[in-house]
């Protein structure tokens, strides 16, 4: 099925959780993860399933003002 | 709040936890990181700020500057101030604090709510909101905001414990555009205040600390000097006697001349 990660179309396998899509993202660390604009702790990333269509921000710590 | 013995004197205390310095630093837009960290070397800062964006590699392909950064603010052990920057809505404010607090392990936030582009001025009519409900999920909320008095009110009636108003727009260094607005809220308004944005000279901060302002937050006056070192290091002096003539007392401003060395005994003084 179809998702965005950080905007940008993607296939994942029906069925797959959230932490399957970010294991197929290889995000450095450290990360966090918000799902339709709403965060998801990581504690949920195992159980959360994916719909298609979702769309996925998966962001890290920049230099910021 | 009670605090320790070995607590500054003059301590800027945001949200009860005491800073012995009043100068807050933006971690962007240096030439390097080691011209950062031997800024940050320099200033000393109570927190530094930084933010969030996309990753856009996969892990092992990404840029030596994303890489370094984390270790870096690791390493030089200055409190994380993470913000809300480029945030347009209530929504993405409240997604990128909660997380911006997992990956900074932080409850501090600096809340930027961006109500227009052009000029990077904060949403008012949405701010307040913004901070009510991060407030309410448990953040310490450092608001950018605007001059306004009765925003700041509203931003300290929902819970805020500081505010923090800008001098400029992000990134003018064009110093308080708005002396009095200013200075009628620091007269108004008996919370920590810090000045955010829009400082570009050691005097601009020098001179809002003078007015009473508790602490002064920037980024690119520093980092787009010539030698952003010698910068940090010169803003944390100015800050610091901001804050020194603000306690002592300035005189009052007289209209007439007044010699400062007596007249009396003035050599070759005669009755005209």
């Amino acid at each position: 099925m179809h998702i965005l990660i950080n905007d940008q179309p993607v296939e994942v396998p029906a069925g797959s959780t959230l932490a399957d899509a970010i294991t197929q993202a290889q995000p450095s660390a450290p990360f966090a993860v918000a799902l339709n604009h709403e965060f998801v702790p990581r504690h949920r990333y195992a159980s959360l399933q994916l719909r298609a269509g979702d769309a996925l921000e998966i962001i890290r710590p920049v230099t910021g003002g | 709040m009670t605090l320790p013995s070995s607590a500054p004197i003059d301590p800027l205390v945001l949200y009860g936890h005491a800073f012995d310095s009043r100068l807050l630093l933006g971690t962007a837009r240096y030439p390097s990181p080691d011209v950062l960290e031997a800024a940050v070397q320099q200033a000393r800062p109570a927190m530094l700020t930084a933010s969030l964006r996309r990753q856009t590699a996969p892990a092992g392909t990404a840029s030596q500057a994303d890489h370094g950064f984390w270790p870096l603010l690791r390493r030089l052990g200055v409190p994380v101030l993470p913000n809300t920057a480029g945030c347009h809505s209530v929504q993405e404010v409240i997604a990128t604090a909660q997380m911006a607090r997992e990956l900074f392990d932080t409850p501090w936030i600096k809340l930027e709510l961006i109500g227009d582009d052009y000029t990077l001025q904060p949403d008012t009519l949405n701010l307040v909101q913004a901070a009510d409900t991060l407030i309410r999920d448990g953040f310490w909320v450092l608001p950018y905001c605007t001059e306004d008095l009765v925003l700041c009110q509203r931003l300290v009636d929902v819970g805020c414990q500081a505010v923090m108003p800008w001098a400029a727009p992000i990134g003018t260094g064009r110093g308080p555009v708005n002396p009095y607005a200013l200075r009628m809220l620091r007269e108004r308004l008996d919370v920590p205040m810090i000045v955010d944005a829009g400082l570009g000279l050691p005097s601009h901060a020098c001179q809002v600390m003078e007015w009473g302002f508790d602490g002064v937050l920037l980024n690119t006056a520093v980092a787009l000097a010539q030698d952003p070192v010698a910068m940090a290091s010169a803003f944390a002096k100015a800050t610091q006697a901001g804050r020194a003539a603000h306690r002592a007392g300035a005189m009052a401003a007289q209209e007439h001349a007044q010699p400062s060395t007596p007249v009396l005994g003035t050599p070759f003084w005669h009755q005209s």
